[in-house]
């Protein structure tokens, strides 16, 4: 890395190395049996230039080849964006942990038997049912090093735990699931087969839902896949740079219901969405985006930032191998007063959203989501009565998260991405086939 | 060490192992990408990569290991062997192969890659010109990629096959906003490496800037039941995702109940229903001589006149389904063992015009171009970019984008007009089981559905 960085910076007016090397191993049952063992090792260096003003950007995984990576990064650079920012100079970090030995040292024998443990759960509660496991464990090493002196360097262990099931009846389809994560082993199957069962219970009868207006509850998954997405793309300071964001010139006001909280958190310990830093050396910071209501912040990385005339959020993302972009790390909604049970209750005629299939097919930039429910229950007289399906739920995010009836009292981490509780709206259009 | 002297130094080591079946893929890939945000270019890059990876089995369970670092290749090899004993409990099943020993060399004869960055850059400033011309347009983003890979094939039966191939995607979008509104539309396009269908949109370009802005002022759909006619674009998407998912015989082939639903010979449509899948056109985004098993490329009929009578497979799925072996293992690259994936997935053109199609369609919707679409194999959502009311089998007002939604089974059955005009649309990726996006092609004709749920107010 330093030989690259010295070679680069004899052309370059600035530049950084960013180097990522990983090794995972992962468990895989198809069809309730154990099918594949994978071992999955890569390694990657990008470097990015800023030469005559204007950034230039080259990546490779072949780490002899450093004088091919520095030309074509130079060759890039001359159709570059021209460069505002400054890199950072050596920086301290907040100590943000997220490695564990223990991770490495959980054997194949142990996540085997993992995965059987949840395999056998499942299919013992219903028979039938055919099932997709993962147990995975890996590490991550993230090295940065600049020009000015700046440098980085942590480790990252995580473990992963997950099961898809499909059950048939006819040509009639359930698909239920749960996964969890974490940087520390997470060896035990009960997190993840008692959501599992209680999907089952709740699906087990079916229920017809009505083609109009109805209060509607998404649990924490649902939320992730109906409501999360057009908030990160609003929240993203490149798309409030742009003028496209609903949010982006309502800084300090009330957009959304006052019940409402939101936050990017990197900085929570042994979480797989956390760093010390972000992925231009930016030290890590839990930054507000909703308070009370009220919009205080957008994401920035430095680029973005020096264009907005604003700083560095921490929010420098690679995650797809490109130049830095601002991210969210990981979305935190707090939790509200009402458990699930008083939700359920309080509703005469309305439905559960668990998945919402499709729902970030739309316009997100507007907040406008339709989707299919793929697994969603029907409530009637305060009571979950049944699966509905062949039912479609639309609307607008904006709108939804205005008048919010209820916040869950707990919360649970979705996908690794999304920590939130269940969010109770008041009224969504709902259309079906019965 | 180029991959070549990798390959036949590997080739040796295959064979000398103790396992059911061995097979190794090499890879070395150039790509170059340019996106613009807005009116500014955001990024630029070039990058470069090389791999490969060991698949080996034994007594039915896979042992898999993917590498960037090509040294110690023997030791990769000794340990997906000690994996697959590890997993297999079972009796392992290939249908057979013959091996095969071939050099494929790309189909055009200018690298994309190579190509002087600023050409590329200057077509990209044109679109996003015509974008900007067009009043109210708040923002527009393009993303632009060009790859060239060479893959390596070898296995223990004896197989060393070689194939390059180049690709080019190249997608737009145009956002417009009044008052707090935000409506977006967008194209992508695709080739293999083939510049002139990537340089000559600018018709489609600036239709692409005014429709957004006529969205700000057209209402949304009412949510219900619609007869729905789909233009050629998304109608293939259509049938990639509501139909074509469920041949992937991956999904089938350990499964009783879905091996019931999916017999072959059962009726899923009309007698004017076709839908093909085929890697042997070329030019396709999806086309290959061989799949990532080493295995020919085909053509699959997976319905003829309404009837199921096909599916696409791997070595492994064939086997056990005691079926011919298509050729449909696909992996994104070297880091992915192969799946049974789709390539060139579409229905054949039928004979009714699309004025005839719309002609007695009371209150209904056209529905064109695509946001996206998902399945969950028994029910399906895809988005319409774009979309009008048909009131009196004519074509009215603009709606809002809409999301089309239904059950695969009653949908096909619904398909009641199959047009004369049949097009491929090559922008698309296909994601499975986290390889995404794969370079795959999907078409159609228009064609006419009765009582699709449509999403709305």
């Amino acid at each position: 890395m330093e030989d690259i960085l010295a070679q680069a910076t004899g052309v370059a007016e600035e530049a950084e190395v960013f180097a990522v090397s990983s090794e995972e191993t992962q468990v895989q049952f198809e069809a309730n049996r154990l099918k594949h063992l994978q071992t999955k090792q890569q390694t990657s260096v990008a470097l990015r230039i800023v030469r005559q003003g204007k950034i230039g950007y080259a990546i490779t995984t072949e780490l002899g080849d450093r004088h091919n990576l520095v030309n074509n990064a130079v060759e890039t650079a001359q159709f570059g964006m021209p460069a505002k920012f400054q890199l950072p100079a050596s920086s301290s970090y907040p100590p943000v942990e997220t490695f564990d030995n223990e991770t490495k040292s959980v054997s194949v024998e142990e996540m085997i038997n993992l995965g059987e443990e949840l395999i056998t759960t499942v299919t013992g509660h219903t028979p039938g049912i055919i099932c997709e496991a993962e147990v995975a464990k890996g590490v991550i090493s993230i090295r940065i090093m600049n020009s000015r002196g700046g440098q980085a360097h942590y480790q990252k262990s995580f473990f992963r735990l997950g099961i898809e099931g499909n059950l048939i009846n006819g040509t009639d389809m359930l698909f239920v699931g749960e996964s969890a994560s974490s940087c520390h082993p997470v060896l035990e199957s009960k997190i993840v087969t008692e959501v599992v069962l209680q999907q089952l219970e709740l699906a087990k009868n079916r229920a017809s839902a009505p083609s109009k207006s109805l209060p509607i509850i998404f649990t924490p998954h649902g939320v992730a896949s109906a409501l999360i997405l057009p908030l990160m793309v609003a929240f993203n300071g490149k798309t409030v740079l742009e003028g496209a964001s609903p949010v982006g010139n309502k800084l300090g006001q009330p957009v959304f219901d006052q019940k409402l909280w939101l936050w990017d958190d990197p900085t929570i310990v042994f979480r797989p969405s956390s760093r010390p830093c972000d992925d231009e050396g930016i030290p890590s910071q839990r930054t507000p985006l909703v308070e009370e209501g009220a919009v205080t912040n957008f994401l920035y990385d430095l680029q973005t930032a020096a264009l907005a005339h604003a700083r560095s959020t921490g929010n420098g993302s690679r995650s797809h191998g490109g130049l830095p972009a601002p991210a969210p790390s990981a979305f935190i909604i707090a939790p509200g007063s009402t458990n699930f049970a008083e939700m359920v209750q309080d509703i005469k005629e309305g439905l559960v959203i668990e998945q919402l299939m499709g729902a970030g097919q739309g316009n997100i930039l507007g907040g406008d989501f339709s989707g299919n429910v793929l697994l969603g229950y029907k409530v009637e007289n305060g009571k979950i009565v049944g699966r509905v399906k062949d039912t479609m739920v639309s609307g607008n995010v904006y709108q939804a998260l205005k008048d919010i009836t209820a916040i869950g009292s707990e919360t649970k981490w979705v996908d690794g991405f999304l920590q939130t509780p269940h969010i109770y709206c008041p009224s969504l259009s709902v259309a079906s086939k019965g | 060490m180029t991959i070549e002297a990798v390959g036949q130094e590997l080739s040796e080591v295959i064979k000398r192992h103790d396992a059911d079946y061995v097979e190794a893929h090499l890879e070395e890939s150039q790509t170059s990408h340019i996106i613009y945000r807005g009116r500014e270019l955001e990024s630029i890059g070039r990058s470069t990569a090389i791999g490969g990876n060991v698949r080996a089995l034994v007594r039915g369970g896979w042992g898999f290991v993917s590498f960037n670092n090509l040294d110690e290749l023997p030791s990769r090899v000794e340990l997906a062997v000690k994996q697959a004993r590890f997993v297999g409990r079972e009796v392992s099943k290939l249908a057979a192969a013959e091996p095969a020993v071939d050099v494929v060399s790309v189909e055009t004869d200018r690298n994309p890659v190579t190509m002087f960055l600023g050409e590329k850059k200057q077509m990209l400033d044109e679109y996003n010109d015509i974008i900007w011309r067009t009043p109210e347009i708040q923002t527009s983003t393009i993303g632009y990629a060009d790859s060239r890979k060479k893959t390596i094939f070898l296995s223990s039966l004896g197989s060393y096959i070689e194939q390059e191939r180049a690709d080019i995607v190249l997608s737009l979008a145009a956002v417009a906003a009044r008052d707090g509104d935000v409506q977006q539309v967008g194209l992508s396009v695709g080739s293999r490496g083939d510049f002139s269908p990537i340089q000559s949109l600018h018709q489609r370009v600036a239709q692409m800037a005014q429709h957004v802005v006529k969205l700000l002022s057209a209402p949304q759909v009412k949510g219900g039941e619609y007869t729905v006619v789909l233009d050629p674009v998304l109608a293939g998407v259509f049938v990639h995702e509501a139909f074509g998912h469920l041949s992937e015989s991956d999904f089938v082939y350990e499964n009783d109940r879905v091996r019931q639903i999916m017999t072959l010979g059962k009726q899923f449509g009309s007698k004017q229903l076709n839908i093909i899948d085929t890697a042997t056109i070329p030019g396709l985004r999806g086309s290959y001589k061989y799949d990532d098993e080493g295995m020919p490329a085909t053509e699959t009929y997976l319905i003829r006149e309404g009837k199921l009578v096909g599916r696409l497979h791997s070595r492994e799925t064939a086997a056990k389904m005691g079926e011919k072996p298509t050729g449909n293992a696909r992996a994104l690259n070297y880091r992915y063992p192969p799946i049974v994936r789709m390539t060139n997935t579409y229905i054949e053109p039928g004979s009714v015009s699309f004025e005839d199609m719309i002609s007695d369609i009371k209150e209904g919707i056209y529905a064109k171009n695509w946001y996206g679409g998902t399945t969950s194999m028994e029910m399906f959502t895809f988005s319409a970019g774009e979309a009008y009311m048909i009131r009196n089998g004519k074509l009215a007002e603009a709606l809002r984008p809409v999301v089309l939604t239904g059950n695969v089974f009653t949908t096909l059955k619904n398909i009641d007009a199959i047009g004369d005009d049949l097009e491929m649309n090559q922008g698309g990726g296909c994601g499975k089981g986290g390889q995404v996006p794969l370079p795959v092609a999907n078409g159609s004709p228009h064609i006419r559905i009765r009582r699709c749920l449509v999403g709305g107010k």
